[in-house]
């Protein structure tokens, strides 16, 4: 079930979303919207694909960024996830769950004036490595921390 | 219509402190229902925050995100009574923008 499934979302959620966009010409509705949705780096699979999707090369093991989630998420659908980085000039921050089907979660650009600190809830498939990607200075750094996800109602 | 965000905007050490709240499905696309059939994607793709009309945090999603997604961020420059301004638009390109008044 589960290679059928995959086979199937691979071929069809990203190519019928953006045609269904670009049919309707909604994805260019707002010319505030700086940047159209990086289809190819939703795509990726894995820290190294993503982080190339983005534009960048290879990204360096920081330990100026911290991630503040729980070691233990008992529900996978929500598990909050702060990023903070201490790197100077941090120009995007991504949030990456190496195990879900597609590996990048978020990615915000953070402008001039903007705390390189962001905080959000992400969905979790099971535990995994989350990675955080932070561009700072034209270069690509990232940390890791593993989150545990329990499954079942429990809460083990 | 989507249901309004929740927003507010705080000052904190002289820094705003935004946090969103947002009523969005955040449908992945990997779901099926009772017959088996797909359940299409539906999620917020990308978000803007504005202040004084210059842009504070812009963000692209994917469906990853949970939902009824939160999102905090940090800006400084922002001064009590001024306003924030949030966008969503969704990959169905449905959008809604709220406003809140930094206190």
């Amino acid at each position: 079930m589960s290679m059928n499934r995959r086979h199937f979302l691979k071929g069809s959620s990203g190519a019928t979303v953006m045609a269904l966009a670009a049919s309707a010409g909604l994805l260019k509705l707002d010319p505030a919207l700086a940047s159209t949705w990086n289809e190819n780096a939703f795509k990726a699979k894995n820290l190294n694909e993503t982080v190339k999707a983005l534009g960048g090369q290879t990204a360096t093991e920081s330990k100026d960024i911290t991630i503040t989630s729980p070691d233990i998420a008992e529900n996978g659908a929500v598990v909050p996830v702060s990023v903070s980085s201490k790197l100077p000039n941090v120009e995007s921050v991504s949030i990456l769950v190496e195990k879900n089907p597609n590996a990048l979660a978020a990615s915000f650009n953070i402008p001039q004036g903007t705390e390189a600190f962001v905080s959000t809830r992400v969905k979790m498939g099971q535990t995994s490595n989350v990675h955080a990607v932070v561009k700072a200075g034209g270069q690509y750094y990232y940390t890791t921390k593993e989150v545990k996800v329990t499954l079942g109602g429990c809460g083990g | 219509m989507a249901d309004p965000m929740r927003i507010r905007a705080n000052m904190v050490d002289g820094k705003v402190e935004v946090k969103v709240l947002m009523a969005h499905e955040m449908e992945t696309g990997q779901r099926k229902d009772s017959k088996g059939a797909n359940i299409p994607a539906w999620f917020i793709q990308s978000v803007t925050a504005t202040h004084n009309g210059k842009t504070v945090l812009d963000a692209q999603w994917g469906p990853a995100v949970s939902k009824n997604p939160f999102l905090s961020f940090r800006f400084s420059g922002g001064k009590p009574g001024e306003k924030v301004q949030v966008t969503w638009t969704d990959n169905k390109g449905e959008k809604r923008t709220d406003e809140a008044t930094i206190s």
